[in-house]
């Protein structure tokens, strides 16, 4: 029992027809060979994996290497001009002391770090200087640190900033034997080994680091260049920066005092860097494969798949259509944002009550447990660091353990039960992702009739809503295949445009919660849900979530609003008044995560209900932002508010939308061969939305 | 906190979970279920899929530790594994052995 023997990523996880795809590899098993494919993904595992080797450059056997990580965050100056005696001083709020050496600055020679125990230490060589006295971790210190190589004179000085604390000040002098030389790089949070491989990463927060030294008097303002990989020396010198791995910024610093809580307004309150040795926005890869996706290669969901010993290891990949190459009329739009949240996630695999939430035990396979057993590959989005602040960031730069047709049956696994419908159903349709959307807005949507989501849009950017919102406002049709959509903010950042961030502000079904006072982007935007913003999905597909439960599904009973004839397209053909009392995900097409419709949240008035669920579980609770306070009576049994409503709505530009409100639903769609009510609803409502004719807003009741 | 006692003689509630351990329960079995997952003895079981359609439990391990996999015992089904983890939590939690006919 082992998992894949090798791992990799695309350098871009969407690609056209015709483009080249460099793929980078590392190969875990000891005879370093492996075979790759380009397989078109049609059907995932759960329904009976189909897949389609695709003739291209990239199949064979290949020789590979085992390609390290260079996990850990940290920041870095190139270039110093010639040091004599220096004086280090910067403030830390260390977060992990005294688990491990974690550096502070290294210059050469020199360096500066909280020893085991968690003491603040100067080395040279294998001599050393330390208070002995251990930080204590979340509280705020100067340090100072001075070395005068011509006289080997060291010594170092914690002082902690006061506060609720108090703890004292201490300090430590000597003298090294062997002399050493401050030099460049500069690194802070880190150190280089004899290897170039930084090491002994920083846990926590730095702010304000200043080197003295001659003439040199540097000293860099992280509250500069927020939003960049930029730091900062405000001497005449200008001694620039930059960051690696993407440390957390936009971050409270030690003069935060609660009265700033967007850092655009007083960076000065923002002027640290939060550091984590399990950051990682690059794994650096050599490209080991670079191969040209066939000219005549139709759009949809693929995968290289690499395989050594073990099972395979699928590199998910969306092919779109190049653009003005729009061929079918109906576009899929996957949510690769999403993917990337919830890639490379852990939290499952640790200890905590997960069933009292889940309704059931973890499930994971040896692919999972293979990255459990690499830690150097990062977190998802639903995890925490070391230190345990949530995991804001996440970066297509290195293996995405998700996007595959395997394992959980949950978003990248569960949209392909799309996909082998679309196919069983024999409509033509094309497939377009979020990362796309955000890069080319209303142009990627114009060409399509009509525009289907996955199952779980769950992470929107506001360049990609109101791509959305502009092509409902010029007559499209949008189908919300899914559940808990348009949910969390995410932001794309142009200093690393293969990253996501995010901030789980304020409220919301969260994995863990933003610290106070860091509820804005390093873009500057307001993080959290979108409902707390105030764009809520209900304005945008007419609900929104209101509760999870991941044991069992239930079904949809048809509404009084499902006879109104302007929903009569979506039952032709349909006597039943049970909808998806069947399915691959639980039994049931309402299940997982479920929406409904909410006037006071901006669902339009008009819009019809046209059917929904009922039954569920004891597992299935009411959303946190649901409520106020602790409540009893907010599960499946007892609540009433806890379904899936199946929404209809006209837009005002002869547009429309259909919205099923359930995650699950797609995997009611092959049941039975195909034929039944989930499929035959969803043909019904794809084949009217293709149809060109204008929808028309009912007239307003009482007039 | 102590957790609610579970009564062993309950087995009429053992019976419900074998017959059907995921989507609506009786309420006293729900209860039990909470309580045997709030329970700090053997809370952090996991199914970890070995092959497609094989499943053996494990324990989920701190530290940020791959789980512990327990490969004496493979499971056909999600359903024959959670009634595994159910009889392991009974006998911890009650002392006695859970043998339905």
């Amino acid at each position: 029992m082992k998992g894949p023997g090798v791992v990799g990523y695309v350098d871009a996880l969407y690609a056209h027809p015709g483009d080249e795809v460099t793929v980078r590899v590392s190969v875990l098993d000891p005879g370093r060979r492996y075979r790759a494919e380009l397989v078109r993904l049609i059907c995932g595992e759960a329904l009976g994996l189909k897949e389609e080797i695709v003739a291209s450059g990239v199949s064979g056997e290949h020789l590979g290497e085992l390609q390290p990580v260079p996990i850990g965050s940290y920041a870095i100056v190139e270039s110093l001009p010639p040091l004599g005696a220096v004086e280090l001083s910067l403030l830390v709020w260390p977060t992990l002391p005294g688990r491990g050496v974690q550096s502070l600055v290294s210059l050469g020679g020199i360096h500066l770090f909280l020893d085991a125990a968690g003491a603040v230490t100067l080395a040279s060589g294998g001599e050393t200087v330390s208070t002995a006295r251990p930080l204590r971790s979340r509280a705020w210190y100067g340090i100072e640190a001075r070395y005068d190589p011509a006289t080997g004179a060291a010594s170092v000085k914690s002082t902690p900033i006061p506060g609720v604390h108090d703890d004292i000040a201490a300090e430590a002098s000597g003298r090294f034997a062997t002399p050493a030389k401050p030099e460049a790089p500069l690194l802070f949070a880190a150190r280089r080994n004899e290897n170039g491989t930084t090491v002994e990463h920083f846990n926590g927060k730095i702010e304000a680091p200043a080197l003295r030294s001659g003439t040199v008097a540097a000293e860099w303002d992280f509250a500069r260049g927020i939003g960049t990989t930029a730091i900062e020396d405000r001497s005449p010198l200008k001694l620039q920066g930059r960051t690696v791995n993407a440390p957390k910024r936009a971050v409270t610093g030690s003069r935060w005092d609660g009265s700033v809580h967007d850092w655009r307004r007083d960076p000065s309150h923002y002027a640290a860097i939060h550091f984590h040795s399990d950051d990682l926005y690059d794994c650096c890869w050599k490209p080991s494969l670079r191969f040209r996706l066939p000219a005549d290669l139709r759009s949809g969901f693929y995968a290289v798949r690499l395989q050594a010993a073990g099972p395979p290891f699928h590199v998910g990949l969306i092919v779109s259509p190049k653009p003005g190459a729009a061929r079918a009329k109906l576009a899929v739009l996957a949510s690769t944002a999403t993917y990337l949240a919830y890639a490379n996630y852990r939290r499952r695999m640790l200890p905590g009550p997960f069933e009292l939430s889940m309704g059931h035990l973890p499930t994971v396979d040896m692919t999972d447990v293979l990255l459990a057993e690499h830690s150097e590959y990062g977190s998802s989005t639903y995890d925490t660091h070391r230190d345990g602040f949530g995991v804001a960031h996440a970066s297509t730069r290195r293996p995405l353990f998700n996007m595959r047709p395997t394992g959980r049956y949950w978003n990248f696994a569960m949209d392909l039960c799309l996909v082998d419908w679309l196919e069983a159903q024999g409509i033509a349709y094309d497939v377009i992702s979020d990362h796309e959307l955000q890069a080319r807005g209303l142009e990627l949507l114009a060409p399509y009739g009509a525009v289907m989501s996955v199952s779980h849009p769950e992470y929107y950017s506001l360049e990609m809503l109101q791509a959305l919102e502009a092509y409902l406002g010029r007559g499209g049709r949008f189908m919300y295949m899914g559940g808990n959509g348009f949910y969390w903010r995410v932001s794309f950042d142009p200093a690393h445009p293969d990253m996501i961030k995010l901030r789980r502000a304020e409220d919301g079904t969260r994995a863990w919660a933003e610290q106070p006072g860091q509820y804005y982007h390093s873009t500057g935007e307001y993080g959290g849900l979108w409902r707390r913003i105030g764009r809520p999905p209900n304005t945008l597909v007419g609900i929104g979530f209101i509760a999870q439960g991941f044991d069992a599904g239930s079904y949809y009973r048809r509404t009084a609003a499902s006879r109104d004839p302007r929903a009569a397209f979506i039952f032709k053909g349909i006597e039943d008044e049970i909808i998806g009392d069947f399915g691959s995900s639980g039994g049931g097409a309402a299940g997982l995560e479920i929406d409904c419709y909410d006037a006071a949240l901006g669902s339009p008035p008009h819009a019809l209900t046209v059917a929904s669920s009922e039954k569920h579980s004891q597992a299935f609770l009411l959303v946190n932002e649901e409520m106020l306070s602790n409540t009893r009576g907010v599960d499946g049994t007892l609540n009433a508010r806890v379904k899936a409503d199946m929404v209809f709505f006209e837009t005002r530009a002869g547009g429309a939308v259909f919205s099923t409100g359930s995650i699950a639903y797609v995997a009611s769609l092959a049941h039975n061969g195909y034929r039944n009510n989930v499929s035959r609803l969803t043909r019904n409502v794809v084949e009217r939305f293709l149809d060109p004719a204008p929808f028309t807003l009912p007239k307003p009741q009482g007039r | 906190m102590a957790a609610t006692a579970i009564d062993p003689k309950r087995l009429d509630l053992a019976a419900e979970f074998r017959a059907r351990p995921f989507g609506r329960h009786s309420p006293e079995l729900q209860g039990l279920l909470d309580t045997m997952r709030r329970a700090e003895n053997c809370q952090n079981l996991i199914l970890v899929s070995i092959s497609p359609g094989r499943w053996v439990l494990g324990e989920r391990q701190p530290d940020f530790k791959p789980p512990r996999l327990f490969e004496d015992e493979v499971f056909d089904s999600l359903e024959a594994g959670e009634w595994a983890a159910f009889q392991r939590r009974w006998r911890a939690l009650t002392g006695q052995e859970l043998n339905l006919p």
